[in-house]
């Protein structure tokens, strides 16, 4: 099952890199919902620059980081408006996957590793059985083949109640 | 396509108010932290991730909605509430802004609270609680989860965009002549358009994975719990 989920993941990962790399390119430039509310009462140009009038938009500063290699989606120096985009769009992609995959991996129950006192006491929404009270067999030595074997009978009987 | 700043700039809100809801949003992803842990467990660790990823990759997709020259793009709660729970999936959306205000110059990073407040909060927490309550109430078939995705991502969009102009009474930068109203109108109807994209992209996404692996939503394991027809009665299997 461990296995599979990895699978998913993988092919997840590449819809995403596909969507930020190559679709992105094809996104709508128009100032999005934010933007165009912040605009509303002055005049722009073609390139959405400010031309006239007075809008909360006016106030804006620039960015901390604009000078990011990165810095709006983009790769400072390819000079090609397509690859930039599509790398920066890649490079996110594998950056958030890594940064937030990361945490979550290192935040994670550890169940398999056999010690009983690790239930995770507070069930977030009563809605699942959370119960990680540790195995009861005790002998799963990194075994990937299945880890709903991992899980204590518990749960099966806490199952249909809801 | 060179513009793409999609979150609050710098200097739109004041420092002060800024501040405050940083230390909000700090302290609620903290408890998130906390309340997460339940939920993450080996299977659910790398969907969180793959969760987060997929949110940064969608939100460069700005489309356009009905109205002339502007467009939308996903904010994510809705999804990643659906997919890895509101704990996760509020951590989820804020890992995508925390990557997106240092990385790519995208919302300021004084901002980031009011942002994270917004997006990551405000819009998990609103989309949750119509999805804890629709989910109840609906038929339990693929259109009761479709109806669930695409009600409760419109909805989060909104409140989400309402957050913001709270966030502007608060400390907004220009003084609007009393004209608050116009602003959360404003607001509130571009972001009703971009919510029924959000909920097209919200209901096709979840609806995707509930087919090829349903075990993978975290929104329908209670559900497929309780569920008759569940064929596998031993040892947790059904999840």
């Amino acid at each position: 099952m461990r296995k599979r989920t990895w699978g998913f993941v993988g092919v997840g990962l590449l819809a995403a890199l596909l969507l930020a790399g190559v679709v992105s390119n094809y996104a709508s430039s128009h100032p999005d919902g934010l933007d165009s509310s912040l605009l509303k009462g002055c005049t722009v140009n073609a390139d959405h620059e400010i031309t006239g009038g007075s809008c909360p938009a006016q106030q804006a500063r620039e960015h901390e980081l604009a000078d990011s290699p990165l810095a709006d989606y983009g790769i400072k120096g390819v000079d090609s408006d397509f690859l930039s985009t599509g790398l920066s769009g890649v490079v996110g992609v594998l950056l958030t996957f890594a940064v937030g995959g990361g945490a979550f991996w290192l935040l994670r129950r550890r169940t398999p590793a056999g010690d009983g006192p690790t239930t995770a006491a507070g069930p977030t929404t009563g809605d699942r059985p959370t119960t990680a009270a540790g195995p009861t067999t005790g002998d799963e030595p990194g075994n990937d083949r299945d880890t709903d074997t991992d899980r204590p009978a518990v749960d099966a009987g806490r199952g249909p109640t809801g | 396509m060179q513009t793409l700043a999609m979150h609050i700039s710098n200097g739109i809100i004041n420092g002060p108010v800024a501040a405050v809801f940083g230390a909000l949003a700090l302290a609620a992803l903290t408890f998130c932290v906390l309340r997460a842990r339940a939920d993450l467990d080996d299977r659910l660790a790398p969907m969180a991730g793959l969760v987060a990823a997929f949110i940064f990759a969608v939100q460069m997709l700005n489309f356009p909605i009905f109205t002339a020259g502007v467009s939308g793009h996903l904010l994510g709660g809705a999804l990643a509430a659906l997919l890895v729970g509101p704990w996760v999936g509020a951590l989820c959306v804020a890992v995508v802004l925390v990557v997106q205000a240092l990385v790519f110059g995208d919302g300021g990073v004084a901002m980031l609270g009011l942002n994270i407040t917004n997006m990551a909060l405000l819009g998990t927490a609103a989309a949750y609680l119509l999805i804890a309550l629709l989910l109840r109430v609906l038929p339990r078939t693929r259109a009761g989860l479709a109806v669930t995705a695409f009600v409760s991502a419109l909805v989060s969009v909104v409140v989400a965009s309402q957050g913001f102009v709270l966030q502007y009474a608060l400390g907004g930068t220009t003084d609007l002549g009393g004209n608050l109203a116009g602003l959360a109108g404003t607001m509130a109807v571009a972001h009703l358009l971009i919510g029924i994209g959000e909920g097209l992209i919200t209901a096709t996404t979840v609806l995707t994975v509930a087919k090829v692996r349903p075990d993978l939503v975290y929104a329908l394991r209670s559900r497929r719990a309780a569920a008759p027809a569940v064929a596998v009665p031993v040892a947790g299997g059904v999840r």
